[in-house]
């Protein structure tokens, strides 16, 4: 079992990141702010690692964003001991959209994966409850997808 | 679930009693707007709940990507009528942060008097609904009496009462207008003995009182992993507040002690969660004199704006803000275009309403409104 931290700072989150999984890639760390991305593969261990043993007890936020030729997976998880935040990237390739849930280890992430998997039709595997949120059962499409046009955007 | 309430669920177990769905809503006095909520009662206790939103969902992310930056501003007012300072003061930031400038510090301190009006207007909005929630007329209606001069302080800053449209990219619109000073510090002083009224008029009830005693308990664990930001949160004994722990703007340079209850039991109950945000108004009080004192302090002639590049580079960023009601996030994406390539919105409310199946356990039908009255749901912000 690795070290548990309690409150760390950016330089222990880094250091402890890219010691224990070392194809995590940290792109950028500003004051109280780490951006990381992760292999898809490990995205599950890594919210484990980052919940259990630094101490991220809150996710703020999971989405996604339509790259055209690839989605990417964004995780905000932040720390209530001292105000440091992850921005956690994941690359999803467009023809196998899959990626672990973490509504197993953050509940709060629950509703945010079923409005990314509605919005972006990114399949969350292992979530208890992959329905339909905002938009109405029926639909059919993903609406927040590039190649879904607006009106005015057509 | 308060332990009481424990033997008796166990006792309707062995009983062979059917359990049964009720829904209230989309159309419901308590439901505040449009959302459903599913209830299983089993007898007089609610077993479980499921909250079903998005009858309000109109794709404002999506919108958002077709619009140049200055012009998403008055957008972002819709997202919640009670909060629309907060979520333009929000996208601006994250505006700002993602084209890598820094605003004058009288902009700083005009938009923290702002955001503190409208965090009292939006708590006194939601003290009104919980008010007409626990069948209390006189609450509402001074709550509401009350909330009216901060609005008209909105009016003397902006023009608008609501939907404000003040916040910019680089700054605020206009200076702080002649004796807002004074105005903001009078309708301060007038307010917190006005507050004493409503405070009597509620803890004296023991109507009011015993309807959120000892019912629907949340541990502080259970908060932070569920979700549940903002006042709701300190309320059960979450020390984070992110105008102290993560500050933005000037909130560092202000001394202010953030309200926490319950800090060493760690777990609370709806009468905490109501409470934390009496309290919470008065700590805004109190930053908007520290705040009018530092704008004073700058001079008549400090700048409040400057201009800013109408296109934004390459990347990802985000924004974090202590909205009245909890956390909220804006994440930007942008191309190096003079529009978004993707904004996406946290809201508090979207994720505090899907608390609300714990929230409900072992909560007697009639106690419902009560606790749900805390999570002070807004559905334009929820469902965007």
């Amino acid at each position: 079992m690795a070290q548990v931290y309690q409150s760390p700072s950016v330089e222990e989150i880094k250091a402890a990141l890219t010691s224990e999984f070392p194809q995590v890639e940290i792109i950028s760390t500003a004051e109280r702010r780490v951006k990381a991305k992760c292999p898809r593969e490990i995205s599950h261990d890594v919210c484990q690692f980052i919940h259990d043993n630094l101490t991220f007890e809150h996710c703020s936020v999971v989405t996604a964003v339509d790259y055209i030729d690839h989605l990417m997976v964004v995780y905000l998880l932040s720390n209530y001991y001292n105000g440091v935040m992850i921005d956690l990237d994941v690359d999803v390739p467009d023809d196998d959209l899959h990626i672990q849930a973490v509504t197993d280890i953050w509940e709060g992430a629950n509703w945010h994966e079923r409005e990314t998997w509605e919005l972006f039709g990114i399949v969350f595997d292992g979530h208890p409850r992959l329905e339909r949120l905002l938009t109405p059962q029926n639909y059919e499409f993903f609406p927040f997808r590039k190649s879904y046009k607006l009106r005015s955007q057509e | 679930m308060a332990d009481s309430l424990v033997p008796v669920l166990e006792a309707q177990e062995k009983m062979d009693t059917d359990k049964m769905w009720v829904i209230w809503g989309p159309q419901h006095p308590f439901s505040h707007g449009l959302w459903t909520l599913k209830l299983q009662i089993d007898g007089e206790f609610c077993t479980d709940a499921d909250p079903i939103v998005g009858y309000l969902h109109r794709g404002w992310e999506k919108e958002t990507e077709n619009r140049d930056y200055a012009r998403i501003i008055p957008m972002t007012d819709r997202l919640c009528y009670c909060a629309s300072m907060t979520y333009s003061h929000l996208y601006c930031m994250t505006v700002e942060k993602a084209l890598g400038i820094d605003i004058p510090e009288k902009a700083k301190y005009i938009r923290i008097v702002a955001d503190e009006v409208c965090r009292i207007q939006s708590h006194l909005m939601w003290l009104a609904a919980v008010g007409t929630d626990m069948g209390n007329l006189t609450v509402f209606l001074w709550a509401m009496r009350e909330r009216e001069y901060f609005l008209d302080l909105n009016v003397k800053l902006c023009g608008q009462r609501m939907t404000t449209n003040y916040p910019r990219i680089g700054g605020v619109r206009n200076d702080t207008t002649p004796l807002f000073d004074r105005d903001i510090i009078r309708a301060v002083d007038r307010f917190e003995k006005a507050m004493w009224d409503i405070i009597y008029l509620i803890d004296d009830s023991s109507v009011f009182v015993s309807r959120m005693r000892k019912i629907s308990y949340l541990t502080r664990e259970q908060c932070a992993n569920m979700g549940l930001t903002g006042p709701a949160m300190r309320g059960c004994g979450v020390d984070f507040d992110i105008r102290r722990d993560d500050p933005y703007d000037n909130y560092d340079k202000i001394d202010f002690e953030v309200p926490v209850l319950n800090k060493d039991t760690k777990v609370g109950d709806t009468y905490d969660r109501y409470m934390i945000r009496i309290e919470e108004m008065f700590q805004s009080c109190d930053i908007i004199r520290q705040a009018v004192k530092k704008i004073e302090a700058l001079g008549k002639n400090a700048p409040y704006r400057i201009k800013t590049p109408t296109k934004v580079p390459a990347g990802t960023t985000f924004g974090r803000l202590e909205d009245p009601r909890g956390e909220s996030i804006m994440y930007l994406a942008s191309d190096g275009t003079d529009h978004p390539y993707r904004l996406k919105v946290r809201s508090p409310i979207f994720t505090n309403v899907s608390c609300s199946k714990v929230m409900c356990q072992g909560v007697r039908i009639a106690d419902v409104p009560a606790v749900l009255a805390q999570i002070d749901m807004c559905l334009g912000e929820t469902d965007r």
